[in-house]
């Protein structure tokens, strides 16, 4: 497999041979910069495409065909259009709160994806902490969206804005559980850690019964972390307009769009990383040259493919099953997950303690 | 494993300032070609065309700060179990005892709140 920091490395040494250390780390830093920007604002064009055209197929319609080829061009007029709708400013509205909600949200999920294993030696931070500060830092959007509804001053987003956070603060306990299960497994919580465990098998292979039941918890909580699918009612269009954005317009709404797409393929991305090997290609022990056809594919290819599997997963989940009521869905929660959750853990940890086989 | 020779905060610190700048440069740009008007009805709140009645900054149902206060206990707790499950094989049978006193304890928080009913939606 090709491993990126060969070119990372070239990359450093050429750098340092004419400037001084401090020189070279801010340099490399603004390139990184630069690169996760494009990726961000690439990845998210491309699943707003993405899922218009799923959506489509399954409504029996065609969806986007008019802007440019296939209609691939769609979200980039989508997006010069929210860049130049007029910014409103409201006269009710606590103005400071308002303006900082879109950065929180922003930060939380640019945080929690400069965390994703995109490659060999083709991650930015690799902290051996990875996947709990992934968790920590993508629940500071939570804090964005209770803030953009109470700062808007209107009914609908204030109800919105509740919703959501009781729904994301929730869900939260369920991925966090179900990575606690899989920590428990890999041994370490170092993202790269966590894939190299993979290389002979992927954890939903490798892991047992618990590995796959960690994984279907994971799927529902992600559905629900990202209010899509059948636990919308955050921003349930029928009844409360837009939720917690309502009042936002323009450029403004557009960063919510953007973090509500982005996480999407985090969640993905996670999902990708603890149970599918993150970017190592499909292995199995003993079929050496299965395994070597296998390695051709690049990495990155091998992650962004599993990723948009799993979010077509999610996507399907939005038409197949009906909006949950808040009772309902916070008894999902609370009354069947966590404690199918906590059993799993149990089970978990009795397979890496004793090496019981299920 | 790591992209450069940089120290990892280093590089969530990047990571952060990106997003920030993402957002800044976004908002500057609309400003920069996004048209402005004024109308004093453009400036209220988004209702279905009658002005809105009284205050939007309310008290709130209790229901929501019940859950919240809820995932705080046991999101504190699962906290504290991340440290162990790295160490879960080294650590072994003794740790496997020590840390089921702590599970059971946890356990027992959520039948309590469950048979106490914190988990109705009333």
């Amino acid at each position: 497999m090709f491993d990126f920091s060969l070119f990372t490395n070239w990359i450093h040494s050429f750098l340092s041979s004419f400037m001084p250390e401090w020189l070279t780390i801010t340099t490399e830093c603004v390139l990184i910069g630069v690169a996760l920007l494009l990726t961000y604002a690439l990845l998210a064009l491309f699943y707003i495409y993405f899922e218009r055209k799923v959506c489509a197929a399954f409504q029996c319609r065609l969806g986007p065909n008019r802007v440019g080829p296939m209609g691939l061009l769609q979200s980039f007029a989508d997006m010069f259009k929210m860049l130049i709708k007029e910014l409103i400013s409201l006269n009710h509205t606590d103005k400071f709160l308002f303006a900082l909600a879109p950065y929180l949200v922003i930060l939380a999920s640019m945080l929690a994806f400069a965390v994703l294993p995109w490659g060999n030696g083709l991650q930015i931070i690799d902290f051996n902490i990875g996947i709990f500060f992934l968790i920590a830092v993508s629940s500071i959007g939570v804090l964005g969206i209770l803030l953009a509804g109470w700062s808007s001053n209107n009914k609908f987003t204030l109800i919105g804005a509740l919703r959501s956070g009781a729904q994301m603060v929730s869900y939260e306990l369920s991925i966090g559980l179900s990575v606690l299960t899989m920590v428990v497994f890999a041994g370490s919580m170092s993202v790269g850690d966590i894939v190299n465990a993979q290389d002979n098998l992927w954890f939903i292979f490798s892991g047992h019964i618990p590995a796959i039941i960690a994984f279907i918890i994971y799927l529902i909580a992600g559905t629900a972390e990202t209010n899509r699918g059948p636990f919308d009612l955050p921003e349930a269009e029928s009844e409360l307009t837009a939720g917690y954005h309502t009042e936002y317009s323009g450029i403004h709404f557009g960063f919510f769009y953007l973090a509500e797409y982005l996480n999407l393929f985090i969640v993905s991305g996670v999902a990708t990383l603890l149970f599918f090997g993150g970017w190592m290609p499909l292995h199995f022990p003993g079929w050496d040259g299965f395994n070597a056809i296998m390695n051709y594919i690049p990495g990155v290819v091998w992650f962004i493919g599993k990723a948009i599997v799993i979010s077509f997963i999610i996507i399907w989940f939005k038409w197949t099953f009906p909006r949950l009521r808040i009772d309902q869905m916070l008894a999902l929660e609370w009354k069947y997950l966590l404690p199918i959750n906590l059993f799993n853990l149990v089970l978990m940890v009795l397979i890496v303690v004793y090496g019981i086989h299920l | 494993m790591v992209l450069l020779s940089i120290q990892n905060s280093t590089l969530a610190i990047a990571a952060a300032l990106t997003g920030i700048g993402l957002v800044a440069l976004a908002l500057w740009l609309a400003g920069l070609i996004s048209p402005r008007s004024f109308n004093p009805q453009k400036g209220e709140a988004y209702e279905c065309g009658i002005p809105t009645r009284g205050e939007s900054m309310a008290q709130f149902k209790v229901g929501y700060y019940l859950f919240a206060i809820l995932f705080l206990m046991f999101d504190v707790e699962c906290v504290f179990l991340f440290p162990w499950a790295v160490r879960v094989k080294a650590l072994g049978g003794a740790g496997l005892i020590s840390i089921a006193v702590f599970f059971i304890i946890l356990v027992l928080g959520l039948v309590y709140a469950w048979r106490k009913g914190a988990l109705e939606w009333k």
